[in-house]
């Protein structure tokens, strides 16, 4: 099986594709830096002025946490529209390809190749937020240096500067699971056809389709919010409210892993059914 | 032949919702053969290799490869096999050389660069191996297409239209390999092709379908000994030797002359027994010329759809 993991790494590494979600992200970081190295300094003080007179704030607000928080914020709705750029072309490329025929007549189950790939598409996810994260976390330190954390959610929340990598370690955790359950239902839409192009397109309209679902304020659709796993997906944010809501965490974790595991079993049945045609 | 079956298929069928792609098929491959499958477009063949490979399911039937049954000894009997099904699909954004490390690793073989290069050079590619296969031509990645069949050194290599989109010299030098890998190397190979003439020139055993069902099966000698083929006698004199065939018992065999040729339908033994005749009546026959082989014989069997 790590063989086969290795094999599909080789191979997703090997394509431009996989790098425009990597490209994306330093761009787009980069930018929200610079954006933030000569301007944050006037945000934050915007974000402060209702209650600098009643709290004295001893340190830097616009530290590294603060950027790397930003940019979480903004990116983690983008980052699903390039991960299924991969996860979409996973099956219906070596379809496109022809090279099913090349890699179903080894002597490798389909189950093997089916569960290799699903590791693969995995292990990209980990790897973009391990780069989102070293880029908006690791430089944004460097960069800007450390302090307590402003974060703005439903209030304003200071957070001392030895309570808050855990919280970044639990968001990025967190923001994992729900983009392996992005990465698997682009593949199991990858399973069904013979281009990616259907795939990519398949589960970003699912996404943008549950995000208005959840946006409007009609009491029905208000009804299966909680059953969207676009809901569930954003409970990364509860690792920098004051007091973490665990329950709703795991509630959410459950309900993604839930997913994530229906996603990989629909797949691998459909595969190790499927008649390779082309 | 050796009586050892590599290949057992019993009653193989395969629907697609109303079409009925291969009904009722049986064939048998023994070790060493060189086994002949023909069909005209659409009678089923790559749907038979396909299932072999377990590419796709049959709907009913039974397959056998090396006395064992594919669903249940899939790995064991897939590490024993290589195979071309249609046209060879490669990674085409990877070089001919991380094709073949792929897919080397796949069927757990060894995956040096000795062993890859060796490969690549028996097929030609050696000097464009880090070339990505995207800039090959279509005889070139038939022909990468052959090494990654032979990489893991299978005992039966499935060849679905090999020679495809190769040039004379590269037919020949396919054909040339897949007799070596025949008698030198022991291997059992099934070979689907519409180039009859290699068929012809290489198998050993052969099956005609049509239409998803058996129409004959046998060793190849035995399907054309016995039917007429047309040849063309080249003798001197012509009148004299016309003469001597109108007063024969060939008489029955001729069918046309034209300046120094006598046409004639007749089988293989028939023709040897012919040139025979003619030479010991004292004629110099320059040439014996089959019109007529595995191309009639196939167009016979496919046409009239029966023995």
């Amino acid at each position: 099986m790590m063989t086969l993991v290795f094999i599909e790494l080789q191979k997703m590494f090997k394509k431009w594709r996989t790098y425009i979600g990597i490209i994306a992200v330093g761009f787009l970081t980069i930018i929200v830096q610079l954006v933030l190295y000569f301007t944050g300094k006037n945000f934050v003080d915007s974000q402060m002025r209702g209650i600098e007179q009643s709290f004295v704030i001893v340190g830097n607000l616009l530290n590294g946490y603060f950027i790397a928080r930003m940019i979480l914020t903004l990116l983690i709705i983008h980052i699903p529209f390039l991960i299924v750029l991969v996860g979409g072309d996973l099956l219906a490329g070596e379809a496109t390809a022809g090279t099913y025929r090349m890699i179903l007549t080894r002597p490798v189950s389909r189950f093997q190749v089916i569960t290799s790939k699903f590791i693969a598409g995995m292990l990209y996810v980990i790897i973009l937020l391990v780069w989102l994260a070293f880029l908006s976390l690791g430089v944004s330190l460097i960069v800007f240096g450390s302090g307590p954390l402003l974060s703005m959610g439903s209030g304003i929340v200071i957070f001392a500067e030895n309570d808050i990598l855990w919280r970044f370690l639990g968001a990025y955790a967190f923001a994992a699971l729900s983009m392996t359950t992005v990465i698997f239902i682009s593949i199991i839409f990858s399973s069904l056809v013979q281009n990616a192009i259907g795939p990519i397109v398949s589960t970003m309209a699912i996404i943008i389709i549950f995000l208005i679902i959840s946006a409007i304020p009609v009491d029905f659709l208000q009804s299966i919010k909680p059953y969207l796993f676009t809901t569930h997906m954003t409970q990364w944010n509860n690792f920098f409210n004051d007091e973490v809501n665990y329950t709703e965490i795991f509630n959410s974790t459950w309900i993604l892993l839930a997913h994530i595991v229906g996603l990989y079993a629909v797949t691998t049945y459909i595969f190790m059914k499927k008649d390779i045609l082309s | 032949m050796n009586s050892e079956q590599v290949i057992e298929v019993r009653g193989l069928t395969k629907k697609f919702g109303n079409l009925t792609a291969v009904n009722n098929l049986d064939l048998n491959v023994y070790r060493g053969d060189v086994f002949g499958f023909l069909g005209p477009n659409g009678a089923g063949k790559s749907t038979t290799i396909r299932m072999l490979l377990s590419l796709i399911k049959p709907t009913s039937g039974e397959m056998k490869i090396f006395g064992k049954s594919i669903s249940k000894d899939r790995k064991e009997i897939f590490s024993k096999i290589g195979a071309i099904v249609e046209k060879p699909d490669f990674y085409l954004y990877l070089s001919a050389y991380k094709n073949l490390e792929i897919l080397g690793k796949l069927s757990g073989t060894d995956v040096s660069k000795k062993k890859l290069m060796s490969m690549l050079e028996l097929v030609g590619l050696d000097k464009r191996y880090k070339s990505k296969v995207k800039t090959f031509s279509h005889g070139m990645k038939q022909r990468l297409g052959i090494a990654q069949a032979l990489l893991h050194d299978p005992e039966l290599i499935i060849l679905d239209e090999p020679t495809t989109g190769l040039d004379p010299q590269g037919m020949k030098e396919i054909r040339d390999l897949i007799i070596y890998l025949s008698r030198e190397k022991g291997k059992t190979i099934f070979l689907s092709s519409h180039i009859l003439h290699e068929v012809e020139l290489i198998s050993t055993r052969m099956i005609i379908i049509n239409k998803g069902t058996t129409q004959v099966e046998g060793t190849v000698d035995e399907l054309l000994k016995t039917d007429k083929i047309k040849v063309t006698f080249e003798v001197d004199k012509i009148e004299d030797a016309l003469r001597l065939v109108n007063e024969s018992s060939w008489q029955d065999s001729f069918k046309s002359t034209s300046k120094n040729e006598i046409n004639f339908e007749l089988t293989k033994n028939e023709i040897a027994e012919l040139n025979k005749y003619l030479i010991e009546k004292g004629f110099s026959v320059s040439a014996i010329i089959p019109v007529r082989s595995l191309e009639d014989f196939f167009l016979k069997i496919t046409e009239g759809g029966g023995k």
